[in-house]
């Protein structure tokens, strides 16, 4: 299977008044057609900007892109023209985001939006029965009524199946997902992923899915690369990574959190803070919170290696660490 | 409704004497208008009847999706929304008839933090001014040495040190301002904080090391918690007790292990099959729910959860279950429990 998305150790500067602040340094990644990847990371991890960089939403200047790139179906988005950049944009990644309502335009009737979806990426379907169609496909009861709705008519969950709605309206080879569910209540997030996933099946679509919430990726994700400071720290089929994680940091971010299942002893809670960019420590970047951080970690910054077959860490003691863990 | 038919679920195996809170028949109703001098159309029912009673030292938490009212029952508590009826019996006082100084000596003994640690402390205070006025408000503090020395003592309660007296919260990360926030409602030394959402805004890493403040706090302080979150995980594992709104109205209320074991509400139910689970291979049985909550200026006849409820009879759409103790602590509104 070919890749439909291939980064390679990209590096990402903003510019600033105190000189300029690394947000991605050495990433790479690889999202193959039908293929789900989730990137899990908390702020400032830099997942949000790497999902953006892909249709290259960040804008240059401030940004700046130091390094690396970024492969579309084999050509660098990152050396095209505005023309080549407005046919991938929509045509062949679509965006959903965290705050559905924020993205639509409160002062057009929803069927109206989707419409403008249409005509600029498949002029000669840019009638009702269509948007009705899409409309179908997300689930949205009563379409016929529901595209003379405005926004604020519709509840969350709703607004969201209308954002992924209008994204589908372009075809797109790619859907990002940036965080869709965290602005919704549980049991509307159960239903929305539970349509992302029949939609990934029922259009061979590739997801990217981009999450803080570490437990929502068994539903929806093929791989997970999970992303601290700046850099992927671990990359594994989300199965492996759920049961067996490797970086000390993804183990210590799952046990961290509560579990319906779980008693109610105290939680192995991670020391400190997350870094911000700019000020991320040399050396690994975790180890100023790493419960088996060594001194050497402090001076040599570990690379991303292959651990088992299809395993990365960025650990330099990840082989020693999952000896004592899981042995 | 009187207060007299709403039934009053007590806490499990304590005296009522000892009871801290004690809330019965409470209702928040908010009017809609039409138009600025039109009148009033109808009533936002945000609490409908809710009673229940929290004891010294312990966590209630309260669960619900958005617009079940929660967070309106936790400011309505310390009165920051005015209760349109029902009492709220605090310790020996009822709070709903309190007023002017009297209600700011009750304040003492409840506090709340809130969700959003950065909309909730002033720009333009210093962490130790943040904190000191708590202290100035209820005359706490006898000189500008004994604040000055609370301040710092208050700082290295909930895990901050000295120097951060003298930053702006613009200073701090998330987790830190929530840090200073709980600071400042322990400074008068309550008895009851009010939690309203208070880790659902940090970072993932960071919101166990605020669990664990907490816990400890509790621990140290024997200090009473109304916790109340979206994410049942959390709530479970902080609280002694926990309580599921629906709509204004709680639907079922019993010991934390119980509800997530044993639920008889079909709503709670469904809340808690739609918990995503980290690992990869429990295989719980997902109930989807169809459809949105239902508005609370309209709320549906009968049982306002049948609309949704996947076992709902005909009888659940013209009679509305009262609140139940179907066996010992454990209560429940739902004809079919």
């Amino acid at each position: 299977m070919s890749h439909l998305v291939e980064i390679n150790d990209l590096q990402l500067e903003f510019v600033s008044d105190s000189g300029p602040i690394r947000v991605l340094d050495g990433v790479s990644l690889s999202i193959r057609a039908g293929e789900s990847l989730c990137l899990v990371g908390e702020s400032g991890s830099g997942k949000s900007v790497t999902a953006l960089s892909l249709a290259r939403l960040i804008p240059t200047p401030p940004a700046r892109y130091t390094k690396g790139s970024i492969c579309i179906n084999g050509s660098n988005v990152l050396k095209m023209s505005s023309g080549e950049l407005r046919a991938i944009r929509g045509g062949v990644i679509s965006y959903i985001f965290q705050e559905p309502g924020a993205s639509l335009n409160p002062v057009f009737r929803v069927g109206r939006q989707i419409k403008e979806s249409l005509k600029l990426h498949r002029p000669e379907a840019a009638n009702d029965a269509e948007v009705i169609r899409l409309l179908k496909l997300v689930g949205i009861p009563a379409p016929e009524q529901r595209l003379h709705n405005y926004p604020f008519e519709l509840s969350g969950g709703m607004q969201q199946r209308v954002m992924i709605a209008m994204a589908l309206a372009s075809q797109p080879k790619l859907l990002v997902a940036d965080e869709p569910t965290t602005a919704l209540d549980v049991t509307i997030q159960a239903q929305i992923l539970d349509l992302l996933r029949d939609l990934k099946q029922q259009l061979g679509m590739s997801i990217l899915l981009i999450t803080h919430n570490l437990s929502i990726i068994g539903d929806l994700a093929d791989r997970v690369a999970v992303m601290y400071a700046g850099q992927v720290v671990e990359e594994a089929s989300a199965r492996d990574l759920l049961k067996r994680p490797f970086h000390p940091y993804t183990r210590a971010l799952m046990h961290s959190i509560p579990q319906l299942s779980g008693g109610s002893e105290r939680l192995p809670a991670i020391s400190g803070t997350v870094p911000a960019p700019g000020q991320f420590p040399s050396g690994c970047r975790f180890y100023p919170r790493c419960p088996s951080a060594r001194p050497e970690c402090e001076k040599t910054a570990p690379d991303l290696m292959e651990i088992e077959a299809n395993r990365w860490v960025r650990c330099a003691y990840a082989r020693e660490l999952i000896e004592e863990e899981y042995s | 409704m009187s207060v007299e038919d709403v039934s009053n679920p007590q806490g499990t195996g304590l005296q009522q004497s000892s009871t801290l809170l004690r809330v019965a028949g409470l209702k928040v109703h908010f009017p809609v208008k039409k138009g600025l001098f039109s009148a009033v159309k109808a009533h936002v029912k945000a609490v409908d009847g809710v009673s229940f009673t929290i004891e010294p030292g312990e966590t209630l938490g309260l669960v619900g999706e958005s617009g079940c009212g929660k967070s309106t029952l936790g400011r309505a508590i310390v009165k920051l929304v005015r209760p349109t009826a029902g009492t709220i019996q605090f310790e020996e006082n009822d709070v709903s008839l309190l007023a002017g100084g009297q209600m700011k000596a009750v304040r003492r003994g409840m506090q709340m933090i809130f969700q959003d640690p950065v909309n909730s402390l002033n720009p333009r205070m210093t962490v130790e001014e943040i904190i000191g006025e708590a202290l100035d408000i209820h005359r706490l503090a006898g000189s500008a040495q004994a604040r000055r020395n609370r301040v710092r003592e208050l700082l290295k309660a909930v895990g901050l040190n000295e120097a951060h007296a003298e930053r702006y919260p613009h200073e701090f990360s998330g987790g830190q301002r929530q840090r200073v926030g709980i600071a400042r409602a322990l400074a008068v030394e309550p008895k009851l904080i009010i939690c309203d959402e208070p880790v659902s805004a940090l970072d993932v890493s960071v919101q166990a090391q605020i669990i664990n403040l907490l816990q400890d706090l509790q621990r140290d302080r024997s200090l009473a918690y109304l916790f109340i979150a979206h994410d049942l995980a959390v709530v479970k594992h902080i609280s002694r007790r926990i309580m599921v709104m629906y709509l204004g109205k709680i639907v079922e209320l019993a010991p934390a292990q119980i509800v997530i074991e044993r639920p008889l509400h079909p709503y709670t139910q469904a809340l808690i099959s739609a918990v995503p689970e980290v690992d990869p291979e429990s295989k719980r049985q997902r109930i989807l729910l169809s459809g949105d909550v239902p508005s609370p200026i309209n709320p549906p006849s009968g049982c306002p959860f049948h609309p949704r409820c996947p076992v709902a009879e005909a009888r659940c759409k013209v009679e509305r279950p009262a609140l139940r103790e179907i066996s010992p602590g454990h209560w429940a509104a739902c004809h079919l429990a």
